[in-house]
């Protein structure tokens, strides 16, 4: 690939009392690209990604941000440096206001400017289509609307990286689509990791593919590259529907 | 806009309505409007920590005393002038917080608790073994010399009515502005949902440690003006039982409002000092009352204002 990277990751692995998530897990992640993480449940993709985040901490092995080690770095340290991250299982803050949950996301960027704050919010909101909404409280809405207010929490914070881990899961068929025409807007504009476990919109949004298998990496490639690997096929896609 | 000058509208309410009562009530009343004020402070200090940060301490009952013979003892062992032991015993209290937050924070839920009991036992039994300074159980008066500031005496009924109303409105403003700023906001935010604040890039440990810090101050200058107005320092003061009581007015009062504080301490004050003139087992009335309170409004009251009327209550 003639692409720059981004962020990097090196022989990193975890281990649960004696029992491997991740092996040896070298990976990388093209700058503006939408990268998926795929693999089968139990795969290790939401240990992976909590030890890039520094949600995990990771037994062995590195991680690189724009070519720095950050593996020493607590969890906040490398959100600020720009990497954001949205939990698998819905997490906001519920008894809050929509708003002040996005605020929350952005104020540390602006530094005690309340007017940009609220004007970002406002933006980012209305375009994750929650606009209408922001002065609700966030544990009253629907768990979709929940998922997308994680989505806008991510982009207040004008990330560098974006890890969404598995941002459609549990979502009705329409969200999905909203949720894929989002992706596809982003096109460009941010580095996006995104686990997930819905093939459609894993072959429409990702520009690569990384295969994670009992925590270790099965194979690397372009959507249709995947699609064809036997290997992927024999341990993940033959047991999912992967057509469109 | 409009609920942040709601909120500047109540909060200068409630010190008009404060301030107008010291002219109205009879003298009794005065007396236990300047001992409820006082004690709002310190449960406005444990608030910020419990009903804004959601740390819930029991041994509050230490930044109490460290303010109160942090003041006391240098203003009648060292001769310190009233306002410099004052700032002394604040100080004294902030010091101790940080320590005991340094510590404390290591832990978190059940342990937080039973460790900040724990330290609070210690230092009621410090208290006790250094009794040769402290005068232990005992404990020791404050002259009345000793309780005057720009030649105003604070053991007047006005003396002691004023300064505890400008110490608390100094502490009810201070602390309704610093809830409702990005510092305090981020608290609330722990307090929802720690790992997600931290998730946001907000270094929780250390806006815990400093929520620790400010709220052991406030408890601290609480401890102090109570010993400024009301003239004795005593290990009392630093006894479980004064753990449990900002909790209690906390919890009646309404946790995570600027206002539950005092409307707790309030409350709770007249209702044992009411039930105490029909029966000796006021205790027991009290201990009703208390019952349905938290059967029927779990927030509080303030939080149960918020809830049904009041939306914007900071």
């Amino acid at each position: 690939m003639a692409t720059v990277n981004i962020l990097h990751t090196s022989g990193l692995t975890k281990t649960y009392a004696g029992i491997k998530a991740n092996t040896d897990v070298d990976f990388e992640l093209a700058q503006g690209k939408i990268t998926a993480l795929i693999g089968p449940n139990g795969a290790g993709k939401s240990t992976f990604v909590g030890m890039v985040s520094g949600r995990i901490e990771a037994t062995r092995g590195q991680v690189f941000f724009e070519g720095k080690d950050i593996s020493k770095l607590p969890a906040h340290k490398r959100i600020q440096l720009g990497i954001a991250y949205t939990f698998q299982i819905t997490s906001v803050f519920p008894g809050l206001t929509l708003h002040e949950n996005v605020a929350l996301a952005a104020r540390r960027a602006f530094r005690g400017d309340e007017a940009a704050v609220d004007a970002k919010v406002r933006t980012v909101l209305t375009r994750v289509g929650l606009g209408e909404r922001a002065n609700q409280i966030a544990g009253d809405q629907s768990y979709g609307h929940q998922r997308l207010l994680e989505i806008a929490m991510g982009f207040a914070q004008d990330p560098k990286v974006f890890i969404l881990d598995e941002p459609t899961q549990g979502l009705a068929e329409s969200e999905v689509q909203d949720f894929i025409q989002l992706m596809k807007s982003l096109a460009g504009e941010v580095t996006i990791l995104l686990i997930e476990h819905n093939m459609t919109v894993v072959m429409e949004t990702a520009d690569h593919i990384t295969v994670l298998d009992q925590g270790m990496v099965l194979a690397n490639g372009t959507p249709s590259e995947i699609h064809e690997n036997a290997a992927v096929q024999a341990a993940y896609l033959g047991t999912t529907d992967a057509e469109d | 806009m409009t609920a942040s000058r709601k909120s500047m509208g109540l909060h200068l309410g409630v010190l008009v309505v404060l301030a107008a009562l010291f002219f109205i009530l009879p003298p009794y009343h005065t007396g236990n409007m300047a001992r409820i004020m006082v004690l709002a402070i310190y449960a406005m200090g444990y608030n910020f920590l419990f009903g804004y940060t959601g740390l819930l301490s029991l041994g509050h009952a230490l930044f109490f005393a460290a303010g109160m013979y942090g003041f006391g003892m240098t203003v009648t062992q060292l001769g310190l002038p009233v306002p410099v032991a004052f700032a002394f015993g604040i100080l004294a209290a902030a010091v101790v917080s940080l320590v005991i937050g340094l510590l404390a924070l290591r832990t978190s839920g059940v342990a937080f608790m039973i460790v900040t009991l724990m330290f609070a036992q210690a230092g009621y039994l410090t208290i006790l073994y250094f009794g040769e300074y402290t005068r232990g159980d005992e404990g020791f008066v404050i002259k009345q010399a000793q309780r005057t500031v720009a030649g105003i005496d604070l053991t007047s009924e006005a003396g002691r009515y004023g300064a505890a109303f400008i110490l608390f409105a100094i502490c009810f403003l201070l602390l309704a502005r610093l809830v409702q700023s990005p510092f305090g906001r981020t608290l609330i935010a722990i307090r929802e949902n720690e790992e997600r604040t931290r998730m946001l890039g907000y270094d929780a440990t250390r806006l815990k440690l400093q929520a620790i810090v400010v709220s052991g101050a406030v408890s601290g200058m609480g401890g102090a003006t109570y010993a400024l107005l009301f003239g004795y320092v005593g290990a009392t003061f630093a006894t479980v039982q004064y753990s449990i009581f900002p909790l209690l007015w906390v919890l009646l009062g309404g946790a995570g409002t600027t206002v539950g504080p005092l409307i707790g301490v309030l409350f709770m004050f007249y209702l044992i000092d009411i039930s105490s003139s029909y029966t000796d087992a006021y205790m027991l009335i009290a201990g009703v009352v208390l019952v349905l309170l938290t059967m029927f409004a779990p927030q509080g009251l303030a939080g149960e204002l918020r809830k049904r009327v009041m939306p914007w209550l900071p």
